[in-house]
């Protein structure tokens, strides 16, 4: 049996390299002091200031001769942190409220979905930027302004697909049957629309991770020196043309995270499907 | 013969919402006014194109959707209105009145196996204990003509015809009185269809079932109901027992569906008595008789009043003018 799921999840590439990439990125959080050749801050040396990629410097130095490899590796901290914190609260929040919608009907869904199509009809960088101005810069707020910003998706999502799946013959058969709403709610609708569920948490994780960088690119999230994928961009875009590499490896770390989960998103959802994994 | 289920005068109509503030601009008059009785271990078979409300009648004894006006009586009880009733009653309810689904397929949970599928119902009401859940379950995929060994699967794992076995069992894992069956083998091969009828009759002496046999041909019902109940337009128009109807059919309706039914006898020569047009809609029925508009007999009183379901002797219900003038 075991050998199977193995096998499942080897046939679908996308999968496999979301899952490779996903790893490696968190690998890189986790154990980010052992990996990293210097420390990202300390380690300040103006002698080898805006220094290019070589054996010493992998990625090269900063204006301030820090060593850019030490600095992604710390960086993937900040952005993963934020990016599953503040999803896991997005999808929190949106699975809640979309569930009370599509299940509860009535005035619920007219209020939620009012909510919901206010909070779609404002640019999420806008809302997190209204937030981060009242509560001010730092990372918890940066944190809690993501966490209440992106569930309109899911919560769109879920609803539809709450009401898509009323109508599905067995959670008929299960009110029939004589099953409590709540737990039609889990045991026959939930797990019929965890896939698409999963996969706007997956895309919202990278989104978030891409908000957070926009955050710390205008100043407004993480704070140096803290090292964040976001804030190196920031400083690095003074030197766009004399010293690209300072740009160039933090930019690449978020488009490799954000396509890894991207990736990890789609695969996992068809994994999850069992009439899909059957062929 | 003694009633299990009498139903009067129900009707369900979906209100159309339009506009900013959903304001009800009409209604579509699913079911408007039906009346039967099922007896106990009797089947019942309830025909009529699609769209003239077989399937929302089904849906409204079971009580999973909110009827509109009528009353449902099971076993003596009214259960007309299941929200205002105790919850220990409605359990019950839901116990003894079970329903087969048309489309194999959507009707069994793709993320459960066939274990909890059918062991799952029985577990959520505690109706036995763990170990004899197993056994039933066994026992009820072995009189349904499946492979106990074969529990731990998953739905789509099986085929059309198994699956319709499935819901079966799953139907009988509470030991229902009645079970609606919406048109169990329209979306099967001919030749499963009639396994799974020849499964239903059996299962229906076994467990002393009474059957709402939903179908949409003739030829479906014959092997199966005693009685059989023609709808049009949300109405019944004719109803009366196998033979009678099969010898005697009165209604043009229930006349033109039977010259419908194909014969295999490429020689044999028919007089076909043709529909012409469609089923108007249930948002606008027709004035009077809602069949007037189709019908090849209909004379001046038809598009005026509405004909009542009347008993023309043996148990033979028609509403039609034609059987009314003197």
């Amino acid at each position: 049996m075991k050998d199977t799921i193995y096998k499942k999840i080897l046939r679908r590439k996308n999968l496999v390299v979301g899952i490779i990439i996903t790893l490696a990125v968190v690998f890189m959080a986790i154990f980010a002091p052992l990996m990293s050749p210097y420390h990202p801050i300390d380690d300040a040396d103006l002698m080898v200031s805006d220094q290019p990629p070589s054996i010493e410097f992998l990625f090269g130095t900063d204006e301030q001769g820090r060593d850019i490899l030490s600095r992604v590796i710390y960086g993937a901290r900040v952005s993963l942190s934020i990016g599953l914190l503040s999803q896991a609260m997005n999808t929190v929040i949106g699975v809640v409220l979309g569930l009370l919608a599509g299940f509860m009907g009535k005035w619920w869904d007219d209020i939620i979905m009012g909510l919901t199509n206010i909070m779609l009809s404002i640019p999420s960088l806008v809302f997190a930027l209204a937030i981060m101005a009242l509560l001010g810069p730092g990372l918890i707020n940066v944190f809690l302004a993501l966490g209440f910003t992106n569930w309109a998706y899911t919560c769109r999502i879920t609803r539809s697909q709450v009401l898509s799946s009323q109508e599905l013959n067995f959670v008929k058969a299960a009110q029939a049957l004589g099953y409590g709403k709540i737990r039609i709610m889990f045991t026959q609708i939930l797990p019929n629309i965890v896939g698409p569920i999963l996969v706007i948490g997956t895309l919202g994780v990278a989104g978030a991770i891409l908000i957070e960088a926009g955050l710390s690119f205008l100043g407004l999230g993480t704070q140096p020196p803290t090292p964040s994928w976001g804030g190196m961009l920031a400083t690095a875009r003074e030197q766009l043309f004399t010293s690209p590499w300072i740009s160039i490896f933090p930019g690449l770390a978020i488009f490799i995270t954000v396509l890894g989960l991207n990736l990890l998103g789609d695969g996992w959802r068809d994994y999850m499907d069992p009439r899909i994994s059957r062929q | 013969m003694e009633p299990i289920l009498e139903v009067t005068d129900l009707k369900v109509h979906f209100p159309i919402k339009k506009g900013i503030f959903a304001q009800t601009k009409g209604y579509v008059y699913a079911v408007d006014g039906v009346s039967f009785t099922l007896n106990k271990g009797e089947t019942l078979g309830v025909v009529g194109e699609s769209g003239c409300g077989k399937t929302t009648t089904g849906m409204a004894v079971l009580q999973l959707l909110d009827i509109t006006s009528g009353k449902i009586v099971f076993n003596g009880k009214d259960i007309s209105d299941i929200s205002k009733m105790p919850f220990d009653e409605v359990i019950d309810f839901r116990k003894k009145v079970q329903i087969i689904f048309q489309d194999p397929f959507s009707s069994l949970n793709p993320r459960m196996t066939i274990e909890h599928i059918i062991g799952d119902p029985m577990r959520i009401h505690k109706m036995f204990g763990e170990k004899e859940i197993k056994e039933r379950v066994a026992y009820l995929m072995e009189k349904t003509g499946l492979r106990p060994g074969q529990a731990g699967r998953y739905p789509h794992e099986f085929s059309g015809g198994q699956r319709q076995r499935i819901g079966i069992a799953r139907a009988l894992s509470m030991g229902p009185e009645i079970i609606i069956a919406d048109e169990p083998v329209s979306a099967l091969d001919v030749s499963i269809q009639a396994q799974i009828i020849n499964l239903l009759v059996e299962l229906q002496e076994e467990f002393d079932l009474s059957y709402i046999f939903i179908a949409h041909d003739l030829a479906v019902v014959e092997h199966i109901c005693d009685r059989i109940a023609v709808m049009y337009l949300g109405k019944i128009v004719e109803m009366a027992s196998y033979e009678e109807l099969f010898l005697n059919p009165r209604h043009p309706y229930t006349k033109a569906l039977f010259s419908a039914i194909p014969i295999a006898d490429p020689r044999a020569k028919k007089d076909r008595t043709l529909l012409e047009g469609d089923v108007p809609s249930p948002r606008h029925p027709p004035s009077g008789c809602s069949f007037h508009p189709r019908c090849p007999e209909c004379f001046k009183t038809c598009n005026i009043d509405d004909p009542v379901l009347r008993n023309m002797g043996n148990d033979h219900f028609v509403a039609c003018h034609l059987y009314n003038r003197h």
